[in-house]
């Protein structure tokens, strides 16, 4: 038992660390270690050019996507050689925010379902982020229960005319392509009537709302379809067959959100350590200390259960399902800890001001982010369901509408 | 990275719950719990023949000398069988104790017998209701003979020794020393205590000019106690991670047969949902013991951080799984006849045993602010 590097990849390990050290860009280094939770804001300038151009680079030397095959943009390495990229990576790691989505989840899905030819026109400049992606899957009456989605996509000759309504599109403002998943056949059931597509997000009749959040930022969008048309050759998978090659897509989305998930503990701990509660430090009460035990320990359970993980991938294995617990715990853990941060400030916790010393302003933008953590990407009620149906094998739900055409389930009570 | 245990280790394992379903299935556990006795004296000896006990104790010394990785895939059998033997109090305390503190006379009178389990030995520290620091402490030692109380002493009924702390006379800074009190000499009163967990004796030590013999420096005992709470520390934590995977797979395989509203109550999501929680809080758990291992087993100096670690993380699992097993069982749970009270018991005296759950928490924050200091530096 050990955490050390083997011999090629403590190679891998010091040609990845030489480079970034090279290359990296380091006059961020400051602003974007103390940027907060979701996308990080530099006040030295736009983050979207600054995250385009790292991107760039990294493509050009051949770091962008290191686990896609060459010809496609990627580097061709080892789960474990990628791994070791994001741990020197750091925090320059939060410029790829805005191409999560496209690199983890749709790269994937279009390797394993587009026509060559696409593969050859989309994967490369998606790779380098000369090129963002969006997934339109939700719907205002389809989130955990996604397959019962209802925005149509109909054949008319060599084409497919969408119309309908996606939600909490990330990204949908700047992006440049979008994988879309529709209702081809509402006579039979929810999940056999769906097909798989990508358009150009500026085709005719594509209309984009940005939501405003919670926390007055606008990460998600409404995306609107009005006979938006789309050839047949940019369809993924056979027609009636997009349940599966969504769960292409949602398999990758959980794997690369859940790993490295922010707790907020070691920046509570700084703040218990400096902050005056009025009767000494904080780190020096009895009650805060045990509260900070449990979030200790949930933090460090999620870092070595990662560690197990990767001991898995390095040995060539495939890790187990012990990494399905990662946006469960940290999406709890970091709600609770904004909250607690602002409990020590007593009414000023209630304060958000941008001049405060980061320490204690950051938690406020957490408190009002973090709901957000617990919803995106699986719920926490569909992850416990993950949990306890494919790891620990107890039988599914009853559904109501099993088997059942799609157009005849029941959508509101009588 | 290799953040894992190795083949050799989990054939141990293997090796390690056959032998165990077979001579500690739940009609061994029974008999203690039911029976006049402290503990299984056979399954005892049945694991020193196993080579169990010695895992972690030098060849120079009667043992195995494979190591602590050994002893923790041994104390998570244990732990998940929930073995009525003295493993904690022999292997994890006194076994320790020597080793860390022992002459070499002491190391070869005493490591032999406690890896062959013809010697039970324990640590008498607690005088009182409360967290135990020195001043807490009243026994004393003076010319070779010790006198005071020490109450609760686990397995203190059955062991053949126990290693007793006192207080430095003359010593305004309330130092410790150590002794090591043969329990059947004259001048030691053995009381059993009940206690919420049958199949794990506590009990009452009076020692009236018991003949005590020193183990370590006079005045180093509380440091020496500190540091050997660490190493049993991970111990138990493997004992709880083995508690609660069991708990959990009971109360799955439960709630699977148990049928209610026509469906298998495993697919209710109010029920479900809390077998996830307790799968996250065992994983946690795991993941961090498996921690406290690495430190324990390579000597680092992060073992008082990683064993505080996996203590806090152990001790909620196994509370948490034990007692939701109830919960998933529902009235039946709540009968003797039943074996979730089983894990409800152990899981709870685990918790307060080697200090309870808040002493740990506090440990570990200090540690951890330490920690922080160090890295500042």
């Amino acid at each position: 038992m050990n955490f050390d590097d083997n011999p090629q990849e403590a190679a891998f390990r010091a040609e990845v660390r030489a480079w970034i050290q090279a290359n990296a860009p380091t006059h961020l280094h400051d602003e974007l270690e103390l940027a907060g939770f979701g996308q990080p804001a530099l006040r030295s300038g736009d983050v979207m050019a600054a995250s385009k151009a790292w991107q760039k680079k990294k493509s050009a030397a051949g770091w962008a996507c290191l686990h896609w095959p060459k010809d496609y943009g990627g580097r061709g390495a080892t789960p474990i050689e990628r791994v070791i990229w994001q741990q020197e990576e750091g925090v320059y790691g939060k410029l790829a925010g805005m191409f999560i989505i496209g690199q983890g989840m749709i790269g994937p899905t279009l390797m394993a379902f587009a026509q060559e030819q696409h593969k050859q026109r989309y994967l490369p400049p998606l790779a380098s982020g000369e090129e963002v992606w969006c997934q339109l899957f939700s719907e205002p009456v389809a989130g955990s229960d996604l397959a019962g989605l209802r925005t149509k996509a109909e054949k008319q000759g060599d084409e497919w005319v969408i119309n309908g309504q996606k939600i909490w599109t990330s990204g949908a403002h700047y992006s440049d392509y979008g994988m879309i998943l529709t209702r081809t056949d509402p006579n039979v059931a929810k999940h056999d009537g769906l097909t798989m597509f990508f358009l150009d997000m500026k085709s005719p009749g594509v209309e984009i709302r940005p939501i405003k959040q919670v926390n007055g930022q606008s990460g998600f969008n409404e995306v609107y379809f009005t006979d938006v048309r789309i050839p047949d050759h940019q369809r993924l998978g056979e027609v009636g067959n997009g349940w599966k090659v969504s769960l292409t897509t949602l398999m990758n989305e959980r794997l690369s959100i859940g790993a490295g998930m922010p707790t907020g503990f070691p920046e509570l701990l700084d703040f218990c350590c400096s902050f005056d509660t009025g009767n000494g430090l904080a780190i020096e009460d009895a009650a805060v200390r045990s509260k900070l035990a449990t979030w200790a320990v949930r933090t460090s359970g999620l870092k070595y259960t990662a560690y197990r993980s990767i001991s898995a991938l390095s040995k060539g294995q495939t890790p187990g399902p012990e990494n399905s617990i990662g946006k469960l715990v940290a999406g709890t853990t970091l709600q609770e800890i904004a909250a607690f941060a602002l409990d020590l400030q007593g009414a000023s916790g209630a304060l958000v001001d941008a001049a405060q010393p980061s320490a204690s302003g950051r938690f406020q933008a957490m408190l009002l982010r973090s709901p957000a953590t617990r919803i995106e990407g699986g719920t926490d009620e569909i992850l416990r369901n993950i949990i306890a149906e494919r790891v620990l094998g107890l039988p599914a739900d009853m559904r109501a509408d099993r088997g059942m055409p799609f157009n005849q389930i029941p959508t509101r009570a009588r | 990275m290799d953040f894992d245990f190795s083949p050799e280790q989990r054939q141990l394992k293997e090796q390690a719950r056959r032998f165990l379903a077979d001579r500690c299935d739940r009609r061994a556990v029974r008999a203690v719990l039911d029976g006049p006795q402290s503990f299984d004296a056979a399954l005892w000896q049945g694991l020193a023949e196993q080579g169990y006990l010695g895992a972690a104790i030098p060849e120079a010394y009667g043992g195995l000398g494979a190591g602590y990785l050994e002893l923790c895939v041994i104390a998570e059998e244990l732990g998940r069988a929930v073995a009525p033997v003295p493993f904690s109090s022999s292997i994890g305390l006194a076994a320790e104790l020597l080793l860390s503190a022992g002459t070499e006379a002491q190391k070869q009178r005493y490591l032999p017998a406690l890896a062959s389990g013809t010697l039970i030995g324990t640590l008498a520290l607690a005088e009182r209701p409360g967290q135990v620091v020195p001043g807490t402490i009243s026994a004393s030692a003076q010319g070779g003979r010790l006198s005071g109380t020490k109450t609760p002493v686990a397995d203190g009924d059955i062991a053949d020794f126990a290693i007793v702390a006192t207080r430095d006379s003359g010593n305004a800074a309330a130092t410790l020393s150590l002794h090591i009190v043969d329990l059947k000499g004259a001048g030691v009163q053995r009381e059993v205590l009940p206690s919420i967990d049958p199949t794990r004796s506590q009990a009452r030590l009076t020692f009236s000019a018991a003949e005590a013999e020193p183990l370590g420096a006079p005045g180093a005992g509380w440091p020496l106690v500190d540091a050997v709470l660490d190493r049993a520390a991970v111990l138990m934590a493997f004992e709880q991670v083995g508690g609660a995977d069991k708990a959990l797979e009971t109360a799955c395989a439960y709630a699977q047969e148990r049928f209610a509203f026509g469906r298998a109550i495993a697919s209710l999501q109010a029920i479900k949902h809390m077998l996830a929680d307790m799968y996250v809080s065992a994983t946690l758990a795991r993941s961090n013991s498996y921690y406290g291992a690495w430190a324990l087993s390579t000597g680092s100096a992060e073992l008082p951080q990683a064993a505080a670690t996996a203590r806090v993380s152990a001790t909620q699992a196994y509370q948490h799984c034990a007692r939701n097993n109830i919960q998933v069982h529902g009235g039946m749970g709540f009968t003797w006849e039943f074996d979730c009270h089983l894990h409800y018991r152990r899981s709870n005296l685990l918790a307060l045993a080697l200090g309870s759950l808040s002493r740990w928490e506090d440990r570990l924050i200090d540690r951890l602010v330490a920690q922080r200091g160090m890295n500042a530096a």
